[in-house]
């Protein structure tokens, strides 16, 4: 099956006709969605900050990633389902538009990046303070994390405008 | 000048007319302006959910109104240049739609509350900055400010449902 033809199968089931035909269901589910976005990128802008030594330099960095970075994973499950259900309500004007593909790509490399900063500080709470190295390579990941949450916000709102299907 | 024609005027401005005329330009504009109300009310969240007694309890309320509200201050100047540029677009019909009026409504109250927080209810902060749950008041304010938070963020995007196709 093409993505086409499941974007088209997709569209036409109970579920989906449900999401389409209520009208407050989509209004309503972006606003959930753009909460938990407002929780994530905050979280992960707040250890960014820290990283970059913006803020909060009485404290070590693992102050920030286990205070912050612990909201992160449970919102992004949300982000996933209510992401799903405009998918679900919307198949043919998300699955085949290149915003969207963009945002999930996007969204995989933040993921790593984010779980890239969180790991090393389970084993050692100091890991990005131990070398000088290591507090390179803090500040470059805390920029590339930055810029690759701020283009997903971007690719999410751009969905709107590139729209391909036609509707 | 009357209220009409000063939001006619809006309408008129070469940036009025720039963002509503080119494809690109109000998708921007509106891009920016999600990503900075996200961080205003992510980052207020913090500070609330600190008051509430939920989050970063080892952090003293000062040190982390501190590191975080001037933060919230400069994504939030963002927002409202970007809201303004938005609005400049059509001036006319946001001015009139009930989500937009609701929404800046709710954007002084929220002001307000912080200035009561700021102003009363900081006051003896020595006394509880470093217990993680603060008093009664400052739970109260924390509540008040999330909850405003979350329904200018609904507002917000009822404007966009009822103003035209987006």
């Amino acid at each position: 099956m093409t993505l086409h033809g499941f974007a088209e199968w997709l569209g036409q089931t109970p579920a989906s006709q449900v999401v389409q035909n209520v009208s407050w269901i989509i209004p309503s589910v972006q606003c959930f969605h753009i909460l938990c976005i407002a929780i994530v990128v905050s979280a992960v802008f707040m250890v960014d900050l820290r990283l970059l030594g913006v803020i909060g330099r009485d404290q070590p960095t693992a102050a920030y990633t286990s205070r912050f970075l612990t909201w992160v994973w449970p919102t992004l499950v949300l982000l996933l389902l209510s992401g799903s259900v405009l998918i679900v309500g919307e198949p043919t004007r998300s699955l085949e538009n290149p915003a969207f593909l963009t945002k999930m790509t996007l969204l995989v490399f933040a993921m790593i990046t984010t779980a890239g900063l969180q790991i090393p500080t389970f084993k050692d709470p100091a890991y990005w303070e131990l070398t000088r190295g290591h507090r390179i390579s803090a500040r470059a990941l805390a920029v590339i994390s930055l810029l690759l949450w701020v283009g997903i916000v971007f690719a999410g709102r751009w969905i709107a405008y590139m729209n391909t299907a036609g509707e | 000048m009357d209220l009409q024609s000063l939001l006619q005027w809006l309408y008129d401005t070469p940036v009025g007319t720039a963002i509503r005329e080119n494809g690109n330009l109000f998708p921007m504009v509106e891009s920016i302006h999600v990503l900075s109300i996200t961080l205003v009310v992510g980052s207020i969240s913090i500070v609330d959910l600190r008051l509430l007694g939920i989050a970063s309890k080892g952090r003293a309320v000062s040190r982390l109104t501190g590191e975080v509200l001037p933060f919230t201050w400069v994504v939030f100047v963002a927002a409202a240049i970007t809201g303004g540029l938005l609005f400049s677009s059509n001036a006319v019909k946001y001015a009139h739609n009930g989500f937009f009026l609701a929404k800046m409504s709710l954007l002084v109250v929220a002001f307000l509350n912080m200035m009561v927080f700021h102003v009363i209810t900081s006051r003896g902060i020595e006394r509880w900055d470093e217990s993680p749950h603060p008093p009664v008041q400052a739970k109260l304010a924390g509540a008040v400010s999330l909850a405003l938070w979350i329904a200018i963020i609904v507002c917000g995007r009822w404007i966009g449902f009822t103003m035209s196709a987006f």
